[in-house]
């Protein structure tokens, strides 16, 4: 069974992004960029599954630009066999991201898509639900466990409240959460292997795909900044705050 | 045209986040349906009729929609959504699973987890953690849009006057989805209130030390009627289950009292809780950036401060 990962190339996820001061978005000039720490989750639920003997191929594919090949290079540190960059410099949006990975889904046919449940650049969570939808796939996003069996896979969701389980039939799309594991690091020989692994390239253009823009982004403000409390010096003086002066309590 | 709000619920009342996605479809402007799928969910259809600002209620009551997959209910909006301007949902584990399912079957944008309407296709939503906020325009036909609970009132029931409520007209429901069975559900027993409901939350943080140590926690929350949250780190380190967590990738609350307990604050927590209306924070580490957004700020052990805090309570 051929598993198909979908990585992004984000800010890294201990940077803390700034606005750009002419309010047009966040500036990314000289900013340190990683795997978005959700995809990572998903890298490694695909390599578990080979080293289970479940799945036979692990690929990797990016969206954007030609420095994705690094976030790659990464994932199959990690242990994805090869690596596809859909190539575009283009401002892409969920609904483009989705309708570009089901190309490739349609050319590589695997039976498993992973995917992070949301990227922490833009922050939207929809990628994965999209592609199902567009493959008219089922679907099952935030996964906190993913057991395949047989012709289906079943997966225990995080929903509000607790967890849920939901039994899919194959070719399925999966999102990771959080807890579906802790991703391994990668080994400076991993890192060496993954430089000879084989990664392909296609332009994003010539995929048939409609690439303009559904939405518009009119400016990025800084959020309105909290004013600054004050220390209080034990525990009698903080109840007697939140009794009088605020009146929470 | 009409805006239609998917609403959320558990067959006898619906949920905080529908009421708040209603309040958001009043700002945008228009008439408000609402959708309900459901199995024998003719309470919380009822309750959805008496809210204000709602002009119909669609009703698709079915065993299919007891427990149901994203795909079934996709396929019910989608199948409705061409009449409207709007699709609204609120954007809770529920409606960020199903939504951007219809958005792709309409072959539209979503904009997710906006925090303000600014014009019926322009919308506020948080970028990078809460670091950015994006002004966003919607240019597809149909807006599709999740709402963020915590940035909007709930709309309230009508007054009990004897005026109308709103019609409720079933619709036909779909048919089942192929592909996606409902299994189970684990769902935390808890006395307490849901998290993003409550008035007050204590939430905890990598400084509770232990999975036990969280009973703290409880205590003062129980005195308090309050829910419990916990940071990301927290849930990492085991000390409380993922549904307690509070942040980016988390829950947004913004409670009437925030007390934060052991937390240092990092970006990806505050992005969960800083439109809290009062915080309080109570850590160790005088320098923890916590106390950059808390009112009160207690630099204290926590297990001597928090049982001390229970108790004169």
């Amino acid at each position: 069974m051929k598993v198909l990962v979908a990585v992004k190339r984000v800010i890294d996820y201990n940077v803390k992004a700034r606005v750009k001061s002419d309010g047009s978005g966040i500036d990314l000039a000289g900013v340190k960029m990683s795997m978005n720490p959700f995809d990572e989750i998903a890298v490694e639920e695909a390599v578990r599954l080979k080293e289970a003997g479940v799945a036979t191929e692990v690929v990797a594919v990016s969206i954007g630009v030609a420095a994705c090949q690094e976030t790659l290079r990464t994932a199959m540190a990690l242990g994805a066999d090869r690596g596809v960059l859909i190539e575009t410099a283009a401002e892409l949006e969920p609904l483009h991201v989705a309708k570009l990975l089901r190309v490739l889904v349609e050319k590589e046919q695997p039976q498993l898509v992973f995917l992070g449940k949301q990227a922490i650049d833009d922050d939207a969570a929809q990628t994965g639900q999209m592609l199902a939808a567009l493959l008219r796939w089922p679907q099952a996003t935030f996964a906190s466990k993913v057991s395949v069996g047989g012709d289906g896979v079943e997966v225990t969701r995080e929903v509000d409240g607790g967890l849920e389980t939901v039994a899919l039939t194959l070719p399925a799309v999966v999102t990771a959460d959080l807890r579906l594991n802790s991703p391994r690091y990668a080994t400076l020989p991993n890192i060496m292997k993954a430089k000879k692994k084989p990664l392909e390239t296609m332009a994003a253009d010539l995929l048939g795909v409609d690439l303009a823009p559904r939405t518009r982004q009119l400016s990025v403000s800084e959020p309105k900044a909290r004013a600054g409390g004050i220390k209080v010096p034990d525990v009698a003086t903080l109840l007697s705050k939140l009794k009088t002066e605020a009146k929470v309590i | 045209m009409a805006i239609l709000v998917v609403a959320e619920h558990d067959q006898v009342s619906i949920k905080g986040a529908t009421r708040a996605a209603v309040t958001a479809a009043a700002r945008i402007g228009g008439d408000v349906h609402v959708l309900m799928a459901g199995h024998d969910c003719a309470r919380a259809a009822a309750e959805a009729a008496g809210v204000e600002g709602v002009s119909k209620v669609l009703v698709a009551d079915a065993p299919i929609y007891a427990h149901p997959p994203a795909e079934s209910i996709a396929d019910l909006v989608v199948g409705l959504a061409r009449e409207y301007s709007h699709v609204l949902a609120g954007a809770t584990a529920v409606g960020k699973n199903f939504m951007p399912r219809v958005a792709a079957l309409l072959d539209v944008a979503q904009i997710s987890d906006v925090t303000a309407v600014l014009a019926p296709d322009t919308f506020a939503r948080p970028i990078y953690a809460g670091n950015g906020l994006a002004t966003v325009q919607a240019l597809d036909p149909i807006k599709v849009v999740t709402v963020r609970g915590a940035a909007f009132e709930g709309a309230v029931d009508r007054a009990k006057d004897g005026s109308s409520i709103a019609a409720i007209e079933p619709v036909p429901a779909g048919r089942a989805s192929a592909g996606s069975r409902f299994v189970s559900q684990e769902l935390t027993q808890s006395e307490r209130p849901e998290l993003t409901a409550s008035r007050i939350i204590v939430s905890g943080g990598r400084g509770m030390g232990s999975a036990e140590n969280f009973r703290l926690l409880d205590q003062l929350a129980d005195k308090l009627g309050a829910a419990v949250g916990a940071s990301r780190a927290a849930v990492d380190a085991g000390f409380a289950p993922n549904d307690y967590q509070v942040g980016q990738t988390g829950k947004i609350v913004a409670p009437e009292l925030y007390i934060a307990v052991g937390i240092s604050g990092a970006i990806q927590h505050l992005a969960g809780m800083k439109d809290s209306k009062l915080i309080v924070a109570i850590n160790k580490d005088a320098e923890a950036p916590i106390f950059g957004v808390a009112d009160y700020g207690l630099v204290a052990d926590l297990f001597e401060a928090v049982p001390e805090l229970t108790a004169a309570l």
